[in-house]
Formats: C-alpha cells, sequence, structure tokens
C-alpha cells in the first residue's frame, strides 16, 4: 500500500481533542504549527498553540473589495476560507537575506546567510492552497513538471529544475502539510472551475473534514504521507464509518454548490489572442496599480534584489524582497520602464497568471482561491475581466 | 580619509520635523558625523563653515519672495539637492492656501496683516529649482534619510521605492483597513516609506508620502465615495499635507468644484 496515494490508507475521526492533541503531537515533535487565529478584523496564518487559537464559530465573509467576519451560528473551528495571508509567506519570505560580504585588505570575503531552516506545520491548508504550494514547486524548480506547449523550454524553471531555489526547497523539505477540505465557499472562491478544490486530492500529510451538526464535532481525517500515518497514529480515534465519509462529502458539495464565480473556459487562448483589446484600457480606469494582487496571490513570486551597506561601505548584504508588476521600476530597463501604462501592467499580470504561466511551467498560475478579487481595494475580479473578453467575442465556444 | 563630503540643512516655511529626523538617527549619528562633514545645520550647531556643499538636505516650501531667491542660492552652492519631506516636495499643510484668496487668511489670523509679506502660494522646492533627489513623508522616514546619505556615500542608487503603500502593507503581514475593516484608506495611490506607521496600528492611510508614481487618484474617490465618504470630505482627504502634489491637487479640484 503506498501511503501517498490519498484514499490508500483507511481514513479514521478524531475529536476536538484530538485535534488539540494533533497541535501538542506537531510542537513536540519540533513543528512551529502555523494556523488560523483572529487578528485585525481578519482571519490570518500565524502560531497556534491549540484549538483555543482557532477562530471558533468565525465566517469570512468576501466579495470584490470586501472582507468582513461573522458570527456564525455554530462552533466550528474550520467555517472561514481563505484570509488575507497565503503560506508562500512562510515558504518564501517577505524578505530574504541572499549573502552578506565584508571588506577585508584588498579584497573582500562573501557568506552565505547561516539562518536555521524553519520547521513549519501548516494547519488548515485549503486545497486551492495546496495547488498553489504545487505550482510554487514548480516554479522553484522542485518539481519541473514538463511544459504542455510543443516550444522548446526557453529558461532553467521550464527545463526542469536547472534552478532550483536553495531557500525554498530547505523551507518546503521541512512542512508538514495539514490540510482541512472546505465545507462552504466564500463569494469569491472558483476552485471548482480550476479543478483545484474545494476537496483535497493530495500533497498534504493528513486532510481534515470537519463534521459538525447532530451534537457532534469531529473531524474525518484522511491520510496521504507516512508522517500522516504517524501522526494519526499517535492520536485517539476510531475508524471512520460510512455515515461519517458521506457527511464528509455532503460538506464538499455544498462547498462545490457555494462556488458562485468560474473562471471561463479555454481562458488560456483566449488572452492569448487577446493581446490588444479595449478591456485592458477599461480596466485601468478602475485599477488602482497597488499591486495588492500579486502580493495576496498564492502563487505569485517576483522580487527583487536590494543592495544595501553600511556607511563605510565595509560591510554590504544583498536581499530579496517581494516585488509586484504592478510597479513601474519592476520593468525598468535601460531606457525606462516597458511598461508605463496601467492597462499594460493589468494586461501582463493576468496573461502571466492565466495564459503564459503555461508554457513557463505547465499549468495555470490561478488556484482560484479569490484572493485577489477580495483584497483588490477597488474588487477588480479576475474571472469578471476574462468573461468580458471572451463576451466580446460574441457567443460562448 | 580623503576630505569628508560636506553637508548641509536648510528651512523654508516648515515645522522643523523632518531635519529632525537627523538628529533622530541616535544611533547612526556618531558614524555619519565621522563620514561626512556637517558643514551648515542650525538645529544641531552654530557652527558654520562657507558653502558650496556636496549634499544639501531642503526642508520646507517656497512661500515668500526671499524664499525663491534664497533657494536658488543654495541650488548654485550645492552638489546634490534632496528636497525632504511633504513641505518640500508637496508644498506641504501649508499649501492649503493655494485654494483660498490669501488676503482673507492673513486678514483672518493676524491681528496686523500689514506685516505679512508672503507669495500667494506654498510650492515645493522643484517648482523653483532642479531637484535632485526627493524623500517624501510628514515626517520624513528615519530609515530612509540614512539610506539616502548611506547609497550618496557609497555611489550607489538609494533604496526608496515609488510603488504603493499596499505593497509595503503587504510585505509586512498588515490587514487591509479598507477590505477588512471599511475604512478608507489613501494607501494605494500614497507612496510607500513610511514603515506601514498607520495602517500597522488599524488606521487609514492619510496620504503624508504624497501620490505613487502613477496615481488613479479618480478610482480611488470612486471607492472613497462607495465607502460613504462624502464628496467635499474627498476633497479634504486629498488636501493635507500634499495638497499641492499634482495628482491629490487635481482630484481635490475636482471634488472641491462638484
Amino acid at each position: 500500500m503506498d501511503p501517498n496515494e490519498p484514499g490508500a490508507l483507511p481514513s479514521a475521526v478524531i475529536d476536538r481533542d484530538g485535534l488539540d492533541a494533533l497541535i501538542a503531537t506537531l510542537a513536540a515533535r519540533g513543528y512551529q504549527v502555523l494556523g488560523p487565529r483572529l487578528e485585525a478584523g481578519a482571519i490570518v496564518q500565524g502560531p497556534v498553540g491549540g484549538i483555543d487559537d482557532l477562530p471558533e464559530g468565525w465566517l469570512d465573509v468576501q466579495d470584490g473589495g470586501s472582507y468582513r467576519l461573522e458570527r456564525g451560528a455554530g462552533s466550528a473551528l474550520f467555517a472561514h476560507v481563505v484570509g488575507p495571508h497565503s503560506w508562500k509567506r512562510w515558504l518564501y519570505p517577505p524578505k530574504q537575506a541572499l549573502w552578506r560580504a565584508e571588506r577585508r585588505d584588498g579584497g573582500f570575503t562573501v557568506t552565505a546567510p547561516d539562518e536555521a531552516v524553519p520547521r513549519y506545520a501548516f494547519l488548515g491548508v485549503r486545497a486551492c492552497e495546496l495547488a498553489a504550494i504545487a505550482i510554487q514547486d514548480r516554479v522553484f524548480g522542485l518539481d519541473a513538471a514538463p511544459p504542455v506547449t510543443d516550444d522548446p523550454p526557453t529558461d532553467g524553471a521550464a527545463a526542469g529544475g536547472t534552478f532550483l531555489d536553495p531557500g525554498y526547497a530547505a523551507r518546503r523539505a521541512e512542512v508538514a502539510l495539514i490540510a482541512v477540505n472546505c465545507g462552504r465557499a466564500a463569494s469569491t472562491c472558483f476552485c471548482v472551475s480550476m479543478d483545484t478544490g474545494p476537496r483535497a486530492t493530495g500533497g498534504y500529510d493528513l486532510a481534515l473534514t470537519e463534521l459538525i451538526g447532530d451534537g457532534r464535532h469531529e473531524f474525518l481525517v484522511e491520510v496521504a504521507s507516512e508522517l500522516g500515518a504517524e501522526l494519526l497514529g499517535t492520536l485517539a480515534h476510531r475508524p471512520a464509518e460510512t455515515a461519517d465519509i458521506k457527511a464528509a462529502e455532503a460538506a464538499t458539495r455544498r462547498a462545490t454548490a457555494q462556488n458562485r464565480r468560474a473562471m471561463v473556459p479555454g481562458v488560456a487562448e483566449l488572452l492569448e489572442a487577446n493581446r490588444e483589446h479595449r478591456r485592458w484600457d477599461e480596466v485601468a480606469q478602475r485599477c488602482l496599480a497597488c499591486g495588492n494582487c500579486t502580493m495576496v496571490c498564492p502563487t505569485c513570486f517576483c522580487t527583487t534584489v536590494e543592495d544595501t551597506t553600511d556607511l563605510t561601505g565595509r560591510h554590504a548584504e544583498r536581499w530579496r524582497v517581494w516585488d509586484s508588476c504592478y510597479s513601474l521600476e519592476f520593468s525598468y530597463i535601460h531606457g525606462g520602464p516597458v511598461r508605463t501604462e496601467t492597462s499594460a501592467r493589468y494586461r501582463h499580470w493576468i496573461t502571466h497568471k492565466l495564459s503564459a504561466w503555461h508554457q513557463q511551467f505547465g499549468s495555470s498560475g490561478c488556484t482560484g482561491c479569490g484572493r485577489c478579487i477580495t483584497w483588490c481595494p477597488v474588487g477588480i475580479d479576475i474571472t469578471e475581466e476574462a468573461r468580458a473578453i471572451r463576451d466580446s467575442q460574441g457567443p460562448a465556444r | 580619509m580623503a576630505t569628508k563630503p560636506t553637508l548641509a540643512v536648510w528651512k523654508f516655511a516648515s515645522c522643523d520635523g523632518c531635519q529632525l529626523s537627523l538628529l533622530d538617527l541616535e544611533d547612526h549619528l556618531l558614524a555619519i558625523a565621522d563620514t561626512v562633514q556637517i558643514a551648515y545645520f542650525l538645529e544641531a550647531t552654530r557652527a558654520v563653515i562657507e558653502g558650496p556643499y556636496d549634499v544639501s538636505l531642503v526642508e520646507g516650501s517656497i512661500t515668500t519672495a526671499n524664499d525663491v531667491d534664497r533657494i536658488k542660492r543654495i541650488r548654485k552652492q550645492s552638489r546634490f539637492l534632496v528636497a525632504i519631506g511633504a513641505c518640500a516636495t508637496g508644498g506641504g499643510i501649508q499649501a492649503v492656501k493655494n485654494f483660498r484668496k490669501v488676503d482673507d487668511l492673513i486678514g483672518a489670523v493676524y491681528a496686523r496683516p500689514d506685516f505679512v509679506d508672503t507669495l500667494s502660494t506654498s510650492t515645493a522646492i522643484k517648482d523653483h529649482v532642479p531637484v535632485d533627489f526627493e524623500l517624501r513623508g510628514c515626517p520624513i522616514d528615519r530609515g530612509q534619510l540614512f539610506e539616502l546619505l548611506n547609497a550618496l556615500l557609497n555611489n550607489r542608487k538609494p533604496l526608496v521605492p515609488t510603488f504603493s503603500q499596499c505593497v509595503e502593507c503587504k510585505r509586512a503581514g498588515t490587514v487591509c483597513v479598507m477590505v477588512a475593516h471599511g475604512t478608507p484608506c489613501l494607501g494605494p495611490v500614497t507612496q510607500a516609506g513610511c514603515g506601514n506607521l498607520c495602517p500597522g496600528h488599524d488606521r487609514a492611510c492619510y496620504g503624508c508620502f504624497g501620490p505613487t508614481e502613477t496615481p488613479n487618484t479618480a478610482a480611488m474617490a470612486r471607492r472613497m465615495a462607495a465607502l460613504g465618504v462624502a464628496t467635499r470630505d474627498v476633497a479634504l482627504a486629498f488636501r493635507s499635507f500634499n495638497a499641492n502634489a499634482d495628482a491629490f491637487r487635481s482630484e481635490g479640484d475636482r471634488h472641491e468644484r462638484a
């Protein structure tokens, strides 16, 4: 039996105490457990010491440019969906030291940062987020899927991991992934149309489905790795019964039915064929070029390199920081920035995400998590922009 | 070591807060004094060394005829001239006079209006002389000031981004006050660099770092209106520390006339 095959191992059921024990077990094994926490009016990712830290009973009501927490009817721990943070914050932090240099008699020495690799356990990873991590694995050369295009690869990433990102790889190798299957979708969710959710189908250690109602509060646990099996073995659990599995399937059906938004089919070819379109100018009237969509996107990976010095110039450091293709500096080359118009910057982002990503990394860059819709201050909707271009082409194909 | 580069600090219409940021660089002050010759900095010392100067930091806006002459003289004496703060880069809060009859204002404020001799406008340094670099903010961020001096001394480009405050918020993991709380926030049209001060404390950005490189203030104003901000208050939001910065001035105009 290959434990890496989802469903290969029989699923089990734990209760709230079992989840609490899971968090404690992970901590005892040296993991820093990160999970959903209530903070500053949102459910963000942060250190979790037990189930008391989880946002019990809270729902996130999301729409274009709007996110509000509301009290739900029950005491569910995972009734929320995805918030402003994504796991890339931990796997690919906003600011990373690349090297440090010291000037010494007539020359200089360079040292790599020797920070300890953090050992994270992510609790509450949704199916769309597992998909995002899988995409970033390919971007950073960890799991280079062959591009679906016939074109010869033009860069190292597409060529199959020539350029492995060692920092990402090191952090990624240490991560334990405790997924949670969604039983609810926000209005901004469109994972169903991207075929990434709402149910996790692999790539995790354990996947939980919250089973709540009729006087019970339990979690169906599915195992997809040896670590997952080990962890489950430490917890008080009972074998899953048909009723448990049916309840979990009902949760998935509910979240599926609640996917109100959808990406138009064939969007990769659609955008490829519409590099010139009046919609780009139209969206630029609304777009603030603020870069929020790129920052909250769980797959956007662009960074810039910053060199710092001390006053004497004897000590220098090179840092990598999150950047956004919405800034002028991003496309600055000799003579000036390439994408001066906001229309060009929006087109670049959405076309890379939904179309060119296929050639570069062998899949779409979008997972349907809806963060770019919610956290756009003016609520620009990636599905709506794609649909507007599709609709301008005449009847749906 | 070769002769130290000379530094001069000049003041026009302003509150002194920005030049005070230089003294606020407490941990770095000794290193700065070791590396540059502080040649003209009346807030710190009455000892004055004659120009020319390698670097001039200019605080404040131009509000009198004398200012207009003085900034030209300073420019001639300065190899590298940096305007620091919202007054020097956007006219400052005092630029609200640009939108009123200045004689009416003087009459309302001063017991002896005849003692006051002022231009009808408050304008940025760049409106009068070429400026080599600008540090935004009310006040400037002392970290950016240090970075500027550091970069100049090491012949590299200062790391002073011109993108939106939102990028800084998101890098810091700050929850968006506009999306999550419905608080109208100027962050999307405001240049980053403050160190995330207001949003980091659950407050909206009020734009003290002035417009971003490509500010879409019209879309910003539409969003503010949708969040319930009255037209007059949209005008006032753009008419604060950077009232005379181009994009903020024109958006304020549009809403004041509406």
